[in-house]
């Protein structure tokens, strides 16, 4: 008896296994395609980090799908990142503080809903509600009643349930109250944050998750979470930046490598994140093929001026000799392969000089002289303990090769074998909790993507006193009245010249270190044309035409 | 054996609430995940506080540990950090992966011990020289080694095959992967097997049963294979819960979003809902696997009983 039921056991496995087989031949065909089929582009993507939710996504991989999927009242020149009006007809004011904003006739969500003033109204009460615990919500901290919906104090309840500074006048006019000045507040919303949301978002928000409504030229197909998208055009969108291709296919890859892998098969036409190791070959393979664009991110390492061994202007000749000591030029080249380039200033030569970009401000601080960088570092009492710590998260961009270059050149400055080593930290969460916590007694990689092309975006968020990534807690009047002043500025000309001469104290003060400018890299296969990278080095998917 | 395998399976509740324990622990004390979301800028304290009150990441640990396992044992998984709740992350992520696993395992059986019995039965000739050197070969280069050569020569040099399985993850595309994934063990399988043939083909019954006249077939079959696949059997049902956690590189180099996806994924950005569902379930396959290989003996040796 024992024996036949084993018999009959193992005849099953066998049958499954069968069964299992057979089942793959028919279903085969199905998954073997290549990149979508007719003017479909495919493109690399990662799994957002958060909820899809525009005022909840502030990372490029969520960030490619709201600029697909959404238009704003303003939009940024995907060429010259120049902003200008998009959905808004008109934004003024006379005063800087008080906005009228007067929404254009015509626009669409892809499920009918018109575009309004209310869209945005209600989108931004949304955005700013702490109950709804948006990552984003801190943008809309300059409209009146923003300290009512969102109360800083740990674990308190929102006392108002909308913003009071704003108020919808008719279906299609606005109008905006700040709690202070801000001369280039309307320059800021093309951010993806502004966007604005259809009814339907409220109405049935799980849906909405898993299929997100928008207004801009591509309305979502089907979302498989953690997979793929696949967006298509929206043939009724009144934009003038209609899609130019039939759709995006966006397929997350958990490895760039395998992702060039794909694109030289041919199996992916648009790959933005090239490996660092591949970037030596990856002019030689893919030719015209390469992009390798300006983009607006800054590298920096920040001084722990909250720490006494760093902080003062006594400290100040340390702080610009080990600057100094650094051979950016080398760096770049050796290790990125000219797709970094050295910085001159602590903004990002892609806003241009009319948006406040100036190559002379850093000037010697940031030019290499080992010799003087010596003299500065021994005239001010040498490093603090004799000994240099460099922290960042190693877990992407190669950071621990440039620490270690950064490293190797500071010590040959000063003729020391071990005075700078490096702190490599595992993952970038655990990273951020340090610097949030203050731990780190040493130098530490500070990166800025800029949320909009202006050079507010480069300063104000980083260097204000007690502002968001001020993470060095780097203070100075001076600085913090400019940038008020240029706030308050009649115009943005005027507010970018303020900037700028806040900015050169940074020079002054040297609260951190520019390192190098990083550039977009990008790839594309021979299928498509037209592939190029935004100022946010996101590639600009519309005008992507497929042969 | 009814008995043998209750007792068994009430010795795994135990282990499980232990394993979690430690997992949670763990993803734990990799430190606070609140301030990554927020990305280069500090996290304003009221929106932070608003998160971690929501994930329950305010409460103490234990208190943490005792509400997840509540949860857990509703059915419920807890959410990722997007919203996705894990049991959906699950619902496709495991499938792959199994998929994955089973192939590799097919491939290591087939193969495996057709190769160690070949070998075993032709001991110190040719073809045995062969395979042991082959073996040590496969043995010797790391799994990601072989998987992007060979994912380069036949998806971008040949075009065979596409270097990337599509987001469906179909049978056939899973082939190039299973066979990389099961390289190692497959060498592992094909010495065990060819050490314990070579042994059990002097032994006397083998002897008694070449004088009784029976065929060779049913010799090597019946008698030799049945008695020399003990311990193959155990690396093998150990070597199914290899497969399936430790299919993280394989499946990062042909971008398969399966478990170790997910599981990576969720280390990445200290997800610990994610990162203990998936261990969770791992823990499980492991200690189901490791039931059936010791019911497994019973069957090949009638020696072995379990009261």
């Amino acid at each position: 008896m024992r024996r036949a039921t084993r018999a009959s056991w193992t005849a099953c496995v066998v049958c499954a296994a069968l069964a299992a087989t057979g089942c793959g031949s028919d279903s085969g065909d199905g998954g073997g395609s290549s990149g979508g089929g007719g003017g479909t582009v495919s493109a690399q993507w990662g799994d957002p980090q958060n909820p899809l939710e525009p005022a909840n996504t502030n990372e490029v991989q969520g960030g490619k799908v709201l600029k697909l999927i959404t238009r704003g009242l303003v939009i940024y020149d995907p060429k010259t990142a120049e902003p200008k009006n998009m959905l808004a007809e008109s934004i003024k004011s006379d005063d800087q503080k008080n906005w009228t904003v007067k929404v254009k006739k015509g626009f669409r969500f892809s499920n009918g809903e018109p575009v309004d003033a209310k869209s945005f109204v209600d989108a931004w009460n949304y955005a700013a509600n702490i109950k709804n615990r948006q990552v984003n919500s801190s943008f809309f901290k300059y409209i009146e009643g923003y300290d009512k919906v969102h109360p800083t104090a740990e674990g308190s309840e929102p006392s108002a349930q909308k913003l009071s500074g704003l108020k919808v006048v008719n279906n299609r006019t606005f109008t905006v109250k700040l709690s202070q000045k801000f001369a280039i507040w309307p320059d800021t919303l093309g951010y993806p944050a502004f966007a604005p949301l259809p009814q339907a978002f409220f109405d049935d928000h799980a849906a909405w998750l898993d299929k997100p409504i928008g207004n801009g030229p591509y309305k979502i197909d089907s979302y498989a979470k953690g997979t793929s998208m696949k967006l298509v055009k929206d043939d009724k969108y009144t934009g003038d930046d209609k899609a130019q291709n039939d759709g995006i296919e966006l397929k997350v890859y958990t490895d760039q490598n395998t992702a060039y892998t794909d694109l030289q098969a041919g199996n992916l036409d648009v790959s933005d994140e090239l490996p660092a190791g591949q970037l030596a070959n990856a002019e030689s393979d893919l030719g015209d093929r390469f992009i390798n664009q300006k983009a607006g991110i800054i590298q920096t390492l920040a001084y722990p001026l909250y720490d006494d061994a760093w902080s003062g202007a006594d400290k100040a000749d340390l702080r610009r000799g080990i600057s100094m000591a650094i051979d950016r030029e080398q760096i770049t080249k050796q290790i990125y392969n000219d797709t970094r380039v050295p910085a001159k200033d602590w903004t990002s030569p892609v806003i241009g000089e009319k948006g406040g970009f100036d190559d002379t401000i850093c000037g010697d601080l940031c030019t290499y002289d080992p010799k003087k960088a010596k003299k500065l570092i021994d005239g001010a009492g040498g490093l603090p303990g004799g000994k240099l710590t460099i922290s960042s998260n190693v877990d992407t961009g190669s950071h621990r090769e440039w620490m270690d270059a950064v490293c190797n050149s500071i010590n040959k400055a000063l003729g020391k074998e071990n005075a700078c080593v490096v702190n490599p930290i595992g993952t970038f969460a655990d990273f951020r909790t340090q610097v949030v916590d203050r731990s780190f007694k040493g130098p530490f990689r500070s990166g800025w993507q800029m949320d909009y092309p202006l050079i507010e975006n480069f300063l104000a968020p980083t260097y204000y006193t007690g502002a968001s990534s001020n993470d060095g807690e780097y203070s100075n009047k001076k600085f913090d009245d400019l940038v008020d002043q240029a706030n308050a500025a009649d115009d943005t000309a005027a507010a970018v010249e303020k900037y700028k001469e806040a900015e050169r104290l940074l020079a002054k003060d040297v609260p951190s270190i520019p390192l190098w400018y990083q550039n977009g890299i990008a790839g594309h296969s021979d299928r498509v044309t037209d592939v190029f990278l935004d100022p946010f080095s996101v590639p600009y998917y519309p005008d992507i035409k497929v042969k | 054996m009814g008995r043998y395998v209750i007792r068994r399976l009430l010795q795994m509740i135990p282990v499980f609430i232990g394993t979690t324990f430690l997992i949670f622990f763990m993803v734990y004390a990799l430190g606070d995940p609140v301030t990554a979301m927020f990305g280069d800028r500090a996290p304003d304290p009221a929106t932070a506080a608003q998160i971690r009150r929501d994930l329950n990441l305010d409460k103490p640990l234990w208190q943490q540990y005792v509400l997840y396992m509540g949860n857990i044992f509703t059915g419920d998984f807890g959410q990722a950090f997007n919203g996705q709740p894990v049991l959906d992350l699950m619902r496709s992520a495991w499938p792959i992966t199994v998929r994955l696993a089973l192939l590799a395992v097919l491939f290591e059986m087939i193969i495996g011990v057709t190769l160690g019995v070949i070998s075993g039965l032709r001991r110190g000739r040719a073809v045995d020289t062969g395979v042991l050197f082959a073996t040590l070969v496969v043995i010797s280069i790391p799994t990601f080694v072989t998987g992007y050569v060979l994912q380069y020569l036949l998806g971008v040099k040949w075009g065979w095959v596409t270097p990337a399985v599509s987001s469906g993850a179909p049978w056939d595309e899973l082939i190039l992967p299973a066979v990389v994934l099961a390289l190692v063990s497959l060498a592992y399988t094909t010495r065990l097997t060819r050490t314990s043939v070579a042994e059990n083909a002097r032994a006397d019954y083998v002897r008694t049963a070449v004088a009784k006249g029976l065929p060779r077939r049913r010799i090597t079959v019946r008698h030799l294979l049945r008695n020399s696949l003990i311990p193959v059997v155990t690396f093998l049902g150990i070597d199914i819960g290899n497969l399936m956690g430790g299919a993280i590189v394989t499946e990062r180099i042909f971008n398969i979003q399966g478990v170790g996806y997910q599981l990576w994924q969720g280390v990445l950005r200290q997800n610990a809902p994610t990162v203990v569902g998936f261990v969770t379930v791992l823990v499980i396959v492991y200690l189901l696997a490791n039931l059936v290989v010791d019911v497994l003996y019973a069957v090949l040796d009638p020696r072995i009983r379990y009261a």
